[in-house]
């Protein structure tokens, strides 16, 4: 078992001969996912490797029979793939693109409600269960398969440090998801924390967070309302000044809003293990994971 | 991206919202013809990406020629302290000079982009030309807020809302309607992810002013804007942070005398937070992304040495996509072409981690390896103790 994806998982690439689209298609083929298509308007009929390429992802679903679509489409086309995507009925949707302005994220945020479609990202690292299926630009080798941690990151290589440690000590992770890093957004730190309490194989979640806004808070509330498994929490932005965008497009601290102390002190009051020194956090998991089995 | 408020006011005026007549001015024979333009009074407002400028000396009200040009000698020039602005203050450029104005009442209005419900929000007060945030902590119930689906956009009914919480009715409630309906679309026309008038106000004639503006841009939205990129100011910016932006490098400068140098902005930022947990200060945010390269690297360390307090530097790098061995390369070369004068700890791991490692000891660099990040800490804090 694990969240939203597994080995049969049928993907499609959006923008799949662009430079970045072709490399991590590759690497993601290489780790055994199932990629059964690609799209890329005027290049229909060609092929990928041995990926075809279609004009339209309607036509790309219609033809490969697929669920779900990687987005590698440059920002000022990125919102339109979205929204392609979902009228075509994909159901789920990886968007990769860093750098989308946050009023066409406002429209496809507000156009996907109510519809059978998730979304994760955009500016994100992608989603992977490890063993089966990677499904973005994350380096599989990093991951450990079968559990028992899943992951949720806003943040990408950050995530990618938090895997390492955790295979490092022998952890396995059913499924990590990096939600990205923009302030609009579509699957967030909830969606993932519901569908890791219900996944059988996960034991345990490692929830990774930044400073901006107030979604960790909003997570930490339902983690002391539903949550029967452990949490491990961590906040990047400790010494981040107010008013600076560090980095991602989310990560800034405004009026006084989304610092890293309040949400440390909103996961702590939840019963979230916090991680304050992120050296040690592979061997905290390991020591909450121990108390628990 | 921050604009001035007279590159604010001149958007606001192509879409319709009323702002006072005014000229921007770079020297006091320039307000001496902005007065002879506009009439007195006038007010003489300084033009620096900050709050509070009222409260620092930065607006000043004049009633002759006179006064004016001695308001423009001593706001040109002078550093601005605001609170805002941090205690060396920003350099006054240029004034912006204005028809002086009867003020009836004074209202607070914005939008915003409101991550949470994926709206656009109007914040609206009747406590105009106070700290918004202070009128929220203290009578939050004389804020109103009122989300738009953009699906949707402004509606009559919004603006009904805004209106009645502002207490406006009649001529006032009909000009409130149109000024909702000019700053929405000029907010999503601009792509803005704020827009603030404080204080939006209501003239001894009844009408609806914006006596300020201040607008926020996405940055992300510039490629199709290149009229607001052109408004971009590169005085109000730090010369490194710029300078980093050149090369595509993502740094914001700190105070304290750690450098670092790390790929991804969340891991950036953990590790700023690691090097003040070790009992130091993070001198910047450095993120140079996923793909760095030799280039990027070297441009890096040149932006970070740049700055005299630096007494060390940590490169923390995840390769993922982006070997070790490839960045260890790209260091050797770029600590060969800097001239290394500080001691630098070398944190990696990832693909190729081994072959990295050796590639930095063969180097001959005085580079300080360090195995995982709680190690990385402890040397850094020993250079911190120095």
């Amino acid at each position: 078992m694990a969240i939203f994806v597994n080995h049969q998982t049928r993907v499609i690439v959006q923008g799949i001969t662009g430079q970045e689209g072709q490399f991590h298609t590759r690497q993601c083929i290489a780790y055994g996912t199932n990629v059964v298509g690609g799209v890329t308007p005027g290049k229909g009929g060609q092929k990928m490797d041995d990926v075809p390429v279609f004009d339209s992802v309607a036509e790309a679903r219609q033809a490969v029979n697929a669920d779900t679509s990687l987005i590698f489409v440059p920002p000022p086309f990125a919102a339109d793939a979205i929204c392609e995507a979902i009228d075509a009925g994909i159901g789920l949707i990886v968007c990769i693109t860093e750098g989308i302005p946050v009023m066409d994220m406002l429209t496809v945020k507000n156009y996907l409600a109510g519809k059978p479609t998730r979304l994760i990202g955009p500016n994100c690292p992608g989603i992977i269960t490890p063993g089966a299926c990677k499904i973005g630009i994350m380096p599989g080798v990093i991951h450990r398969a079968g559990g028992p941690f899943g992951v949720v990151s806003r943040s990408g290589t950050l995530t990618y440090e938090v895997v390492h440690q955790l295979t490092g000590q022998q952890l396995g992770q059913t499924t990590c998801v990096g939600i990205g890093g923009d302030p609009v957004n579509g699957t967030g730190f909830i969606d993932c924390l519901q569908a890791f309490e219900a996944d059988p194989e996960t034991k345990a979640v490692v929830m990774v967070g930044e400073i901006g806004g107030s979604t960790e808070e909003e997570a930490s509330a339902w983690v002391a309302a539903h949550m029967s498994k452990p949490v491990i929490g961590f906040i990047a932005g400790l010494t981040a000044p107010p008013g600076r965008r560090m980095g991602h497009a989310g990560a800034i601290v405004s009026g006084g809003s989304g610092t890293a102390e309040a949400k440390i002190e909103a996961m702590e009051a939840a019963g979230i293990t916090v991680c304050r020194d992120l050296g040690t956090l592979g061997s905290l998991c390991a020591d909450v994971y121990a108390k628990h089995s | 991206m921050k604009i001035h408020e007279y590159q604010a006011k001149e958007l606001f005026r192509n879409h319709g919202v009323v702002v006072p007549d005014g000229m921007v001015c770079d020297s006091p024979d320039g307000v001496t013809a902005a007065v002879a333009s506009l009439g007195l009074p006038v007010a003489v407002k300084a033009q620096v990406h900050a709050g509070g400028r009222g409260k620092g000396g930065g607006v000043r009200l004049a009633k002759t020629e006179t006064e004016a040009r001695a308001a423009a000698q001593a706001i040109i020039g002078m550093e601005l302290v605001t609170q805002q602005t941090g205690s060396t203050g920003k350099r006054v450029h240029k004034v912006l000079v204005e028809r002086g104005v009867t003020i009836k009442q004074e209202l607070y209005l914005s939008l915003i982009v409101n991550r949470d419900d994926a709206t656009i929000t109007i914040i609206a007060s009747p406590d105009g030309g106070m700290d918004i945030e202070e009128v929220a902590a203290r009578t939050p119930e004389r804020i109103v807020k009122v989300g738009i689906n953009p699906l949707i956009g402004i509606k009559g009914y919004h603006a009904k809302q805004v209106a009645s919480a502002l207490g406006l009715t009649g001529t006032i409630a009909k000009q409130l309607g149109a000024l909702l309906g000019n700053l929405y679309r000029l907010f999503v026309g601009c792509d803005c992810s704020l827009v603030e008038i404080n204080p939006l106000i209501i003239t001894g004639d009844d009408q609806l002013l914006a006596l300020d503006a201040k607008m926020d841009i996405d940055s992300n939205s510039l490629f199709r804007h290149p009229e607001i990129a052109a408004m971009r100011d590169p005085l109000e910016e730090d010369p490194q942070e710029l300078e980093a932006a050149q090369f595509d490098l993502n740094y914001i400068k700190l105070d304290g005398s750690i450098g670092n140098m790390v790929n991804g902005a969340g891991l950036a930022m953990a590790t700023m937070d690691l090097i003040k947990q070790a009992g130091a200060e993070p001198a910047n945010f450095l993120d140079v992304g996923g793909g760095a390269t030799a280039e990027k690297v070297e441009n890096g360390f040149r932006i970070i040495l740049s700055d005299p307090h630096v007494k060390g530097i940590l490169i923390n790098i995840f390769g993922g996509i982006l070997r070790c061995d490839v960045l260890a390369q790209g260091v050797v070369q770029a600590a060969g072409a800097v001239g290394l004068n500080v001691p630098v700890v070398v944190r990696m791991e990832g693909t190729n981690v081994e072959e990295g490692r050796r590639i930095l000891a063969q180097s001959g660099l005085d580079l300080i390896n360090a195995v995982d990040l709680s190690d990385a800490a402890g040397k850094v804090a020993a250079i911190a103790g120095r």
